[in-house]
């Protein structure tokens, strides 16, 4: 079946017939026997991929293999900011890519990705914090990715809330300012590319965890077991976030990664207050408003490797006393809800879109904590990495073997704590 | 906070290091099994006596399974 579009028009006439003449977004197929190509993980990540696979690469017969629901892992529990200043070139030339793709990407896929691009603000605290920060600016500024610094009295007027009082605990010395970042609404990632990708013939099959996968003589990929039976592809795809350890064990490959539970958690809505982003990594603190009008706020990672899918309370603790000092009209707001995702960190905090030792095993992971603003970018070169087996430039120095041949590309030690 | 976290346990330093190819100073630097269920790990009492020591950690309900000496081998 043709698949509808969405439009202003469209909207407004099945509005007036009560919203009961859309069709389903996407087929629930059965899993056939074989497929080109197999994607294990239904984020962002993977059902882009699948998308780019097919609208790009001319390959047909491919499957999304998730676990649980599409988009019930990191993808549906991240705080959504998009940002692209990241120090190094390599880094740069990565997340701007996304940057670019996100841009154009409602139009692309026909669905509305809500991105908003409000502005990401960094604070900086401490003399070594202004430092870092300019030090990003200008490098950015070099690599042709926006970003300014702004004076305390600037990031005020730019974020009115903000308490620029010099006698705080972390008082405000500066910020560096992104005017294209923003926020995007998560879901609608992950449905979106569902959508599209399932219009070009991909099966989307959800219920579906990969318990094995299988190797020839050779050693190369001949299938994946799947608690809904075996199914054969000579190239899969790994997408499985903090996941992606377990998954890889089964083709026996070892990765530099561990996993750890990141937290968030929301407020109850309030008005528009809040009119852009406000990270801060020295402290701690994210936090942006949905359009719904709770405040989004992102908390640290716990600090032991888990797979339990929920942190340590005292962790959101820190987050809101931060959140409490840069913004004391919030104090008094309630929060609604917390939860927690399973983050894959390298120890370069830089992702891994790759190739593996295995033949027609390919790897995309190490997002950790920053991954979402990376999803339509990693999706891409990861598609081009699996229909080429070899890596795009944008995505070429992000191997397994840079850890071996000591080619980090070390934004953790760029921005001294996780992102 | 009174225990911290080590990391994975039992990863011995390759030695002489100037024999060790890069393969394995690889594995040992940044490779981990990360593993979802009972995991060897390191711990330290750093609001105490500041030793290391090692435990069985249950990373799915972050229970402790057992907790030993370091240079002791893994339990069972
Ligand atoms: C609280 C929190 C806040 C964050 N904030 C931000 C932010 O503000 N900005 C930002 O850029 N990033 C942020 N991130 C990181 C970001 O969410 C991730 O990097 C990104 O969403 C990863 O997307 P993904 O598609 O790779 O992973 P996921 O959406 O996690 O998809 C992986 C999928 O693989 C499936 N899977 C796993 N094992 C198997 C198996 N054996 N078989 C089948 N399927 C399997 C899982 O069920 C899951 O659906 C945050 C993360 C968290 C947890
Ligand atoms: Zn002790």
């Amino acid at each position: 079946m043709r698949k509808q579009t969405f439009s202003a028009l469209s909207l407004i006439w099945r509005g007036l017939s009560g919203h009961r003449s859309w069709q389903q977004q996407w087929r629930k197929p059965e899993p056939k026997t074989r497929y080109d190509a197999i994607i294990v993980g239904g984020g962002g990540h993977g059902l882009g991929a699948a998308y780019y696979l097919a609208q790009e690469h001319g390959l047909s017969n491919i499957a999304v293999l998730e676990k649980g629901w599409i988009g019930g892992g990191n993808t549906g529990r991240n705080t959504t900011i998009i940002r692209s200043y990241y120090l190094f070139s390599e880094s740069a030339a990565l997340y701007d890519h996304s940057l670019k793709l996100w841009e154009d990407l409602s139009r692309a896929l026909n669905y509305n990705m809500m991105f908003s691009q409000r502005g990401v603000m960094m604070l900086a605290h401490t003399v070594h914090d202004v430092q870092v920060i300019k030090r990003h600016v200008h490098a950015n500024r070099c690599n042709g990715v926006d970003n300014e610094w702004l004076e305390p009295a600037q990031a005020k007027a730019f974020c009115p809330p903000l308490n620029i009082a010099a006698n705080i605990r972390y008082p405000v010395l500066g910020a560096a300012l992104q005017r294209r970042g923003g926020t995007a609404r998560h879901d609608a990632v992950a449905w979106g590319y569902a959508r599209a990708a399932d219009a070009l013939g991909v099966d989307i099959i959800e219920n579906c965890e990969v318990t094995g996968i299988r190797r020839d003589a050779g050693g190369a990929v001949a299938g994946v077991e799947t608690s809904r039976g075996y199914i054969q592809a000579r190239k899969v795809g790994v997408s499985a976030a903090g996941h992606t350890s377990v998954v890889m064990r089964m083709a026996g490959v070892q990765l530099p990664l561990e996993s750890f539970p990141l937290q968030a958690l929301v407020s109850e809505p309030i008005k528009p207050i809040f009119p852009c982003v406000v990270m801060s990594n020295t402290i701690h603190a994210y936090i942006s408003q949905s359009d719904k009008g709770e405040l989004v706020i992102g908390a640290g990672t716990d600090a032991y490797t888990s797979y339990t899918q929920r942190g340590a309370l005292h962790i959101n603790m820190h987050t809101l006393d931060a959140i409490c000092e840069l913004f004391p009209e919030f104090r008094r707001l309630r929060m609604l809800r917390n939860w927690g995702g399973i983050v894959d960190v390298t120890p370069d905090r830089s992702p891994i879109i790759a190739k593996t030792a295995v033949p027609g095993l390919y790897v995309n992971c190490g997002w950790g904590t920053g991954g979402f603003k990376a999803t339509p970018g990693s999706a891409h070169l990861f598609a081009w990495t699996m229909a080429h087996d070899e890596p795009h430039p944008i995505n070429a120095p992000f191997t397994i073997e840079r850890f071996r041949d000591g080619n980090l590309i070390d934004e953790a030690a760029a921005a001294a704590v996780a992102h | 906070m009174e225990f911290t976290h080590g990391g994975e346990a039992h990863l011995v330093r390759p030695s002489p290091p100037a024999q060790v190819d890069d393969d394995t100073w690889t594995r040992f630097l940044y490779m981990r099994d990360n593993l979802k269920g009972v995991y060897a790990e390191r711990w330290r009492h750093a609001r105490g006596c500041g030793q290391f020591f090692n435990a069985l950690r249950d990373t799915t309900t972050d229970h402790f399974v057992a907790v030993y000496k370091r240079g002791e081998p893994r339990p069972r």
